[in-house]
């Protein structure tokens, strides 16, 4: 039940393979993170650098660190030690509000929506951080509370296009089919027409299907608009097909950071995520 | 019938006292997940600087203004203090020092302002109006017509502008609205004014009642069975049950009272609550399951 006509999904994946990638300025490093809870480490001095308008993927085995790294970056998590630079600024700690201040968005693994707002009113939520007018103006939409309020509900508009969730805008989120949330999810993301965009598996749960439209829209987010992205992906065969860049993790340590190539043929990556069978038939 | 009927609209009419009350707690309950023991000290201490402010000769709406002022001033420093740096912390740490809060609130407010019980007169007579039948406190019914008002206006901030939705984004979610970029400090400094806002009418309509004195802070107590009654991140839950208990310990003192011998409104609320408890733990609106208290 997916609306392949009104996202041009055919275009998005025509779009899709990855190319070349534009730049080969740095806009986020992470530079010898790390974090533990209570003892147990989740991540070890993970350093690595995603370059301007890339896709990078994150990969490694469940529990390897990947949501607790893009944590990190947007400053849910407090690392121990290390350091990120994101747009030529060091951080020794991000918080969430300055994460997305400084133009981070990101989604999550199990849609963190409103679930009785309407699609749009969770989409407009993205901008908060964007609004220029005072609480008392909000409150009694009063003075240019007007203005603003017209001109964020034209830029959730178009990213409720741009994505096709047209005809969903005026449902309450619970009530909408998970693919469907996923998207109202990136949509609260993209509105705020973020530098770089954390996704945390934007495809768990879907079928193959659904799959390959989502990948169409990340590419082309990622193509359009020029748009970084890091994401987390279980997927292998999506991964590939998407990513320009991919760093991977296990048990909290970067054991792997290449083109799709080079970590294909990685001798430990194979070993540690693929199984020690994999390629022998 | 006549008599029935009356004895019920009285009730309504006082239940929207509690409903006063307990939308306090909803409101900040819904917005940080804490139940608010401190909202009871809160009315205590709207109605003791209310009282201050007009025995110094104030009129009726630059005392109100100023305690408008100090309640934004109290949520302001609530926050810096209190809930920043207990921010996502268990329920029950926050809940803890709101219990610390009430206590620094009811001796900072009797520290100030002295311990006698103070005459509130909004100018409103307690006089009774004849509708057909019926004979209504006409005191009543201007509560009545003020948490409509106040039902209407909070209503509207919440379901109708930007900060209500960000207001509901932050009780739904609290890490993914502050990933998105809402401002959580700012939203509970709202929140929070908001809520002294609604402990000043409830201050005002109890003091005018009660008189102005430290028993103020036990309608928090009767807000207790409202709120596990209508659930206690509901706002409507929270007028209605109000409502609820209002009539049914109205009509309980008229009918129960005599068998017993003694009155039964001090205790059917609880009793009623009790009830919910065992049979709708979630109470008549509620959606989050009351261990999270």
């Amino acid at each position: 039940m997916r609306p392949p006509s009104s996202t041009a999904s055919g275009a998005f994946i025509a779009a899709s393979s990855p190319n070349g990638i534009g730049s080969n300025e740095v806009l986020l490093e992470t530079k010898n993170i790390s974090l533990a809870f209570k003892g147990v480490t989740a991540l070890s001095g993970v350093t690595f650098d995603v370059r301007k308008s890339e896709i990078c993927a994150l990969i490694g085995p469940n529990g390897a660190g990947k949501s607790s790294l893009l944590n990190v970056i947007n400053g849910i998590y407090r690392a121990q030690s290390g350091e990120i630079v994101f747009d030529g600024r060091h951080f020794r700690k991000m918080t969430p509000i300055d994460a997305a201040r400084r133009g981070i968005g990101r989604t999550f693994q199990h849609n963190e929506l409103s679930p009785r707002l309407s699609a749009l009113d969770n989409v407009l939520t993205g901008l908060a951080s964007r609004g220029k007018t005072t609480s008392c103006e909000n409150a009694f939409r009063i003075g240019r509370d007007r203005a603003e309020r017209q001109h964020f509900l034209a830029l959730a508009e178009k990213v409720v296009a741009f994505l096709g969730l047209q005809k969903h805008v005026h449902k309450s989120v619970s009530t909408l089919p998970y693919g469907i949330q996923k998207r109202v999810d990136l949509a609260r993301a993209l509105v705020s027409e973020p530098k770089l965009l954390l996704l945390d598996e934007p495809m768990a749960g879907m079928n193959q299907d659904e799959k390959q439209d989502m990948r169409g829209i990340v590419s082309e987010v990622n193509s359009r608009f020029g748009t970084t992205i890091v994401l987390i992906e279980h997927d292998i065969g999506i991964v590939m097909q998407l990513a320009h860049h991919i760093v991977v993790l296990d048990y909290g340590r970067k054991i792997a950071d290449g083109t799709p190539e080079q970590v294909r043929n990685n001798a430990d990556v194979i070993k540690a995520y693929l199984g020690e069978n994999y390629g022998r038939d | 019938m006549d008599l029935f009927l009356q004895t019920l609209v009285a009730g309504l009419l006082a239940g929207v006292m509690y409903s006063s009350v307990a939308l306090g707690f909803v409101l900040i309950y819904q917005a940080s997940g804490v139940f608010n023991f401190a909202q009871g000290s809160m009315v205590l201490l709207t109605a003791l600087t209310y009282v201050s402010f007009v025995e110094t000769g104030a009129p009726f709406w630059l005392a109100l203004l100023a305690v408008l002022a100090v309640m934004v001033v109290c949520a302001v420093f609530i926050e810096r203090l209190i809930l920043r740096p207990l921010a996502n912390r268990n329920p029950m740490v926050l809940f803890v020092a709101t219990l610390g809060l009430s206590y620094i609130i009811q001796g900072a407010a009797q520290l100030a302002m002295g311990t006698d019980v103070h005459m509130l007169d909004l100018g409103i007579a307690d006089d009774s109006v004849q509708i057909g039948n019926l004979s209504l406190s006409k005191f009543d019914l201007f509560a009545t017509a003020t948490a409509i008002v106040l039902v209407a206006v909070i209503s509207f901030v919440f379901n109708r502008t930007r900060i209500g939705i960000s207001l509901r984004a932050v009780a739904d979610d609290v890490v993914a609205a502050q990933s998105i970029g809402i401002q959580l400090p700012r939203i509970w400094r709202i929140v929070w004014s908001v809520a002294g806002f609604v402990a000043l009418a409830a201050g005002l309509l109890w003091g005018a009642r009660q008189g102005v004195q430290f028993s103020l802070t036990l309608s928090a107590l009767k807000a207790l069975p409202v709120l596990i009654i209508g659930g206690f991140s509901s706002m409507p839950g929270a007028i209605i049950a109000g409502l609820l208990v209002g009539a049914t310990e109205s009509l309980a003192d008229f009918y129960l009272g005599p068998l017993v011998q003694g009155s039964v409104s001090t205790w059917f609320a609880y009793i009623l609550a009790l009830l919910f408890l065992l049979i709708r733990p979630t109470g008549l609106f509620g959606e989050r399951a009351i261990e999270r208290v």
